[in-house]
């Protein structure tokens, strides 16, 4: 049956197989999850951003009902661990590798953010454990702290470091300097801006929990824990952090409510626990209650910019040079160090042919909690600032956005850009000219003065984005500094009665996996859709893999699939000539018959199944018993999902509240497995878009380093009613590096979106830029000082 | 939470009773502040008495030219009522605008007023409506009740048993939510009745909820949008915060004052 007839194959809209459990409630999460005799932890976190601990007295809290034990970062150091790592090393353009300063799972004599770890209690409950918590007596001698981004490099700001002087973490640049100066040189027109990207906190809807267990009798480790990645983190656990040996230590991710990165990290609590685990000889588990994710989960974003673009008298764009502060945070996060560097600076180039480019980015800590991958990672910081200095520069020169955008896209593939990457399809003014007939651009002025007419301001916003996903080739990231490969894995199962199980090394967390991976097997191998079994999220059972982040599940893990399928589907062949005394090559393998050419000879695939398993008469030596195969699939380069998203708010003047009254996007994902899965995935990345935009903004005071917005009182999370309905629309130019020609679609919203928005802002507001959230109280406060454009056409 | 003795009594009088022998007590009505601020480990009650379950608090009657609410009534209820939608309906709306309907089905009219949250709505309506409230020991003037931030004229042991609501001629509620919280931001209550015209605002001010002299005299001469629109609310005492400047919430004031006279009709 073709995937159209059958309705669970390739392009289909199946419903995700995987949501009846989460809705019904029998999903299995970590924080589901409970053991005979199992104990809790509660971790004694830092008020002070920065502090020497000068003494911890856990003599009263140890005496304190239920506690069964209290760990330190003394017990930790004389136990042997090793810290926290980044696993990816960044070199400053001197040469010089980045400045690590170390990173504890217990803090040993300096606590270094709000929330940074001091003490683990373990007791009967997590109550007696918290009310012991406030019993240890830690005498802090309280130090200034550097939590200001814009301040923390100055002579005078307190060090986060000693390793790192002026709490610069690396220097790093990229692109062609001697180019980029040669154009800006000659060039008819520069265009300038600074812009900040705001701290985002990520507010997965499941917090971070760990449950850590030793088995006595075996000395095997055993972690559940919400991962993104499973087998790496039982690889940092074991090879770097020393918990156990890697075949001693299990890690089981099981399901896990949204990550969008945070959870790619290796964490304190989680190694505390499953570390702490032997030692009490008892299981021990931890959730993170929504407080501890807001201090304590890995923020994303927070970048300070300038930049400026070359263009020549035609608006032509000439070079583009950037200058960035991004914030590390107090530690460095496992992948912290590649996010504004590999993730950020390769991007720069967006859909445009810019014959220069320089980047510099100063990789900086400062007393806040530690900054990583969120949910486009780098690649939204790069478009905000592409796009935003684009649109700058179409409202400068006079030449409409859409048009000046023509005027410099990428026409020919593969394109080389001058920071990196080598793009290897797209089509970007179809997206671009479908996205502006979804939003009838033409019809923007009318609506504009009819706006007008009702006291608002009306504007309208492009970005033309381009991102670098399906990361990534194992040799290009180890060339830039990677300490892992990030092909992907697969095993595929055929058990005798014909059903499918599916080893994945990608991890869903949301995704979807479950259903998108099982329509590639029935697709391939012409079985139902229910007979397809996706496992996932355990080292005992899933080969070595790399997990999901950067919206490589589609084009690296389901690419490792199509090998195996392909060597499963070469093996039953082989079976299949054996029994109908054919040759292999007349095999027909189609709707999941196997049949001779030719000839009326054929065999079901649940009978070629069982003879695979019953192996009878098996030529000896030519054909082995079973139908099982495993494939590991490195991609030869990146893909580039790219598109145009457009985005039509109306201001009130009075209020200061802009509402999205349109928004379009139009994408190029490649092959699309599942419209209804990607879709979703393209409204949860714009809604997310709309928070960086709009709302959200994790905020520390200055001065004393207290996280401002701690909680959902002053974080504000985007809400249904604050979207629009999304217009969608796809373009398709077929990946040509992967076997499906999937280029992944889980960041595309998020990478988007936000300079749409802020395009749009700017452009009701007759204004040249306003920060990140947009908020009512920023957008009133600009129209008061602004002589505004807009509300005097 | 911290542990705590928790009472749950039938009725008003062994409620006071329960207070009057406890240390430290908290009472509990709907809990939507007391609850996380518990969770929070940000009081340590000894006891806490829960007046949830006092029948002869939970009531909504109109009598007369007013609607009597019982204490331990619930937003959802005042929202839904007919009466309070009959005689009130900016009253009702307002009920139907806190929070979220979670919080609308376990709030309590006492227990919003009784803790005077400065971002509360129920005290923008009471002292917008001339509202009297009845507790176990007198009746309080709303003018008299709300005395600052998270403080009220309640002596201690003492409990809001209801509160009385003249029926206005007009009246309306425009609130400006903030975005993270959606507590109001400036939240202001007009009427016109048989006491005159008041203008009562929630949200912006640092001590709680205010009334605007200069609003309420310019509405009495002419009760028209028009009339406020150019009533500039001095920024002195108001908030300011991450989510907007003093001189913002002003503003704002006077925006949502306008709204709400032409919503008010």
């Amino acid at each position: 049956m073709s995937d159209a007839a059958s309705g669970e194959g390739i392009g289909q809209p199946v419903r995700r197989k995987e949501d009846f459990r989460f809705i019904t409630g029998n999903g299995h999460y970590t924080d589901d999850i409970n053991r005979p005799r199992q104990t809790w932890a509660y971790f004694l976190r830092s008020p002070h951003a920065h502090a020497r601990i000068k003494s911890i007295d856990t003599s009263a809290a140890e005496a304190a009902p239920g506690v069964v034990a209290i760990f330190t970062g003394r017990h930790v150091a004389d136990d042997g661990l090793g810290g926290l790592i980044c696993g990816w090393t960044v070199t400053s353009k001197d040469g010089t590798p980045m400045k690590v300063g170390p990173h504890p799972i217990l803090a040993l004599d300096t606590v270094r953010y709000v929330g940074d770890h001091v003490a683990m209690v373990v007791a009967e409950t997590l109550a007696d454990a918290r009310a012991a918590a406030e019993m240890i007596d830690v005498d802090y001698d309280a130090l200034p702290a550097a939590a200001s981004l814009s301040a923390c490099q100055n002579a005078a700001a307190p060090q986060v470091h000693p390793e790192a002087p002026r709490n610069t973490c690396f220097e790093w640049e990229l692109g062609n300097k001697a180019e980029t100066e040669a154009a800006f040189a000659k060039a008819g027109r520069i265009v300038k801006l600074d812009l900040k990207n705001n701290r985002l906190i990520p507010n997965a809807m499941e917090p971070r929990a760990a449950l850590g267990e030793f088995d006595k009798g075996t000395g095997i480790y055993t972690l559940h824990t919400t991962s993104q990645n499973p087998h790496v983190a039982r690889l940092v656990l074991s090879a770097f952090v020393g918990v156990a040996p890697e075949h001693k230590l299990r890690v089981i991710a099981p399901d896990v409510g949204g990550g969008f990165g945070s959870k790619i990290f290796i964490y304190a609590e989680e190694t505390a626990c499953v570390w702490a685990a032997a030692k009490v000889g008892r299981p021990i588990k931890w959730t993170a209650d929504r407080s501890e994710a807001f201090l304590s989960d890995a923020h994303g974003r927070d970048h300070l910019s300038h930049a400026e673009l070359a263009l020549d008298k035609d608006g032509k764009f000439l070079a583009l040079r950037v200058k960035t502060v991004a914030n590390l945070g107090a530690y460095l996060s496992t992948f912290s160090a590649s996010v504004p560097t590999y993730l950020y600076g390769t991007l720069l180039s967006g859909q445009y042919d810019i014959p220069a480019v320089y980047v510099e980015v100063d990789g900086v800590y400062t007393h806040t909690a530690p900054v990583d991958a969120y949910r486009g990672a780098g690649r939204p910081e790069a478009t905000y600032l592409v796009e935003r200095i684009v649109e700058t520069a179409a409202r400068e020169t006079g030449i409409d956005p859409a048009e000046l955008r023509r005027r410099n896209y990428i026409r020919t593939f593969p394109h080389q850009t001058p920071v990196i990457m080598n793009y290897d399809t797209g089509d970007y003014e179809a997206s671009l000219a479908a996205a502006m007939e979804a939003i009838d651009y033409k019809g923007f002025p009318a609506r504009k003065s009819e706006a007008a007419k009702r006291g608002k301001l009306r504007g309208i916003g492009f970005s033309s984005y381009i991102e670098a996903c399906g990361i990534a080739p194992s040799a290009a990231v180890g060339s830039l500094g990677a300490g892992v490969g990030l092909w992907e894995s697969a095993e595929v199962r055929v058990n005798p009665t014909g059903n499918v199980e599916v080893l994945t090394g990608s991890h869903s967390h949301g995704q979807g996996h479950e259903t998108t991976f099982a329509q590639l097997v029935a697709s391939r191998l012409g079985v139902p859709l229910a007979n397809v079994e996706i496992v996932h999220g355990d080292t005992d059972k899933v080969q070595f893999g790399m997990g999901t982040y950067g919206s490589r599940s589609g084009a690296v893990g389901m690419s490792a699939i199509v090998k195996a399928l392909d060597k499963i589907e070469a093996k039953a062949k082989k079976i299949a000539a054996h029994l109908m005394e054919a040759a292999v090559e007349d095999i027909v393998f189609e709707n999941g018959t196997f049949t001779v050419q030719g000839t009326d000879k054929s065999l079901a695939w649940a009978e070629l199944s069982l003879a695979a398993y019953t192996a009878h008469g098996f030529p000896s030596g030519e054909i082995e018993p079973g139908l099982k195969e495993g494939a590991f699939y490195d991609p030869v380069n990146f893909t580039f999902p790219s598109g145009c998203h457009i985005c039509e708010v109306e201001i009130d003047p009075d209020t200061g509240v802009t509402k999205i009254e349109k928004f379009v996007a139009v994408d190029d994902f490649g092959t699309v497995i599942n419209p209804m899965i990607v879709e979703g995935q393209v409204h949860g990345g714009i809604a997310q878009g709309v928070g960086q935009a709009l709302l959200e903004h994790g905020i520390y005071d200055a001065e004393s380093g207290q996280l401002i917005t701690g909680s959902y009182m002053d974080y504000c999370m985007p809400r249904a009613d604050d979207l629009p309905s999304f217009d969608l629309g796809f373009t398709t130019t077929i990946c040509p590096s992967n076997p499906l020609g999937m280029k992944g679609c889980g960041e595309a919203g998020a990478i988007a979106s936000p300079p749409a928005i802020i395009n749009a802002v700017t452009d009701a507001l007759g204004i040249r830029d306003i920060e990140m959230p947009a908020t009512p109280a920023r957008v009133w406060t600009a129209l008061q000082s602004a002589t505004p454009r807009a509300a005097a056409e | 939470m911290y542990q705590f003795n928790y009472e749950r009594p039938k009725t008003l009088a062994d409620a006071e009773a329960l207070l009057g022998k406890a240390d430290d007590p908290k009472i509990l009505a709907g809990g939507q502040t007391l609850i996380p601020t518990l969770k929070q480990r940000l009081a340590m009650p000894s006891d806490v008495i829960d007046i949830g379950g006092i029948g002869e608090l939970d009531f909504i009657r109109a009598e007369g030219d007013a609607v009597m609410i019982g204490a331990a009534t619930r937003h959802a209820t005042v929202a839904q009522s007919a009466d309070v939608k009959k005689h009130n309906p900016a009253l009702a709306a307002l009920a139907g605008s806190i929070g979220d309907p979670a919080v609308r089905h376990m709030g309590t009219l006492g227990g919003s007023i009784a803790n005077n949250d400065p971002a509360a709505d129920y005290p923008a309506a009471c002292l917008g409506l001339d509202a009297k409230i009845h507790t176990t020991r007198r009746l309080i003037e709303a003018d008299e009740f709300f005395k600052g931030m998270f403080e009220t004229a309640l002596q201690d042991g003492e409990i809001v048993k209801e509160v009385t609501f003249p029926h206005p001629e007009k009246a309306a509620y425009m609130k400006f939510p903030n975005p993270a919280s959606r507590y109001a931001m400036v939240g202001v209550f007009v009427s016109r009745g048989p006491w005159g015209v008041r203008v009562a605002v929630t949200g912006a001010g640092q001590n709680g909820v205010f009334r605007i002299a200069e609003m309420e005299e310019a509405l009495a001469k002419n009760w028209s949008p028009d009339a406020v629109a150019n009533i500039k609310v001095p920024a002195t005492g108001l908030n300011s915060d991450l989510h907007g400047t003093a001189e913002y919430r002003a503003h704002l004031v006077t925006v949502m004052a306008k709204r709400a006279v032409a919503a008010a009709g």
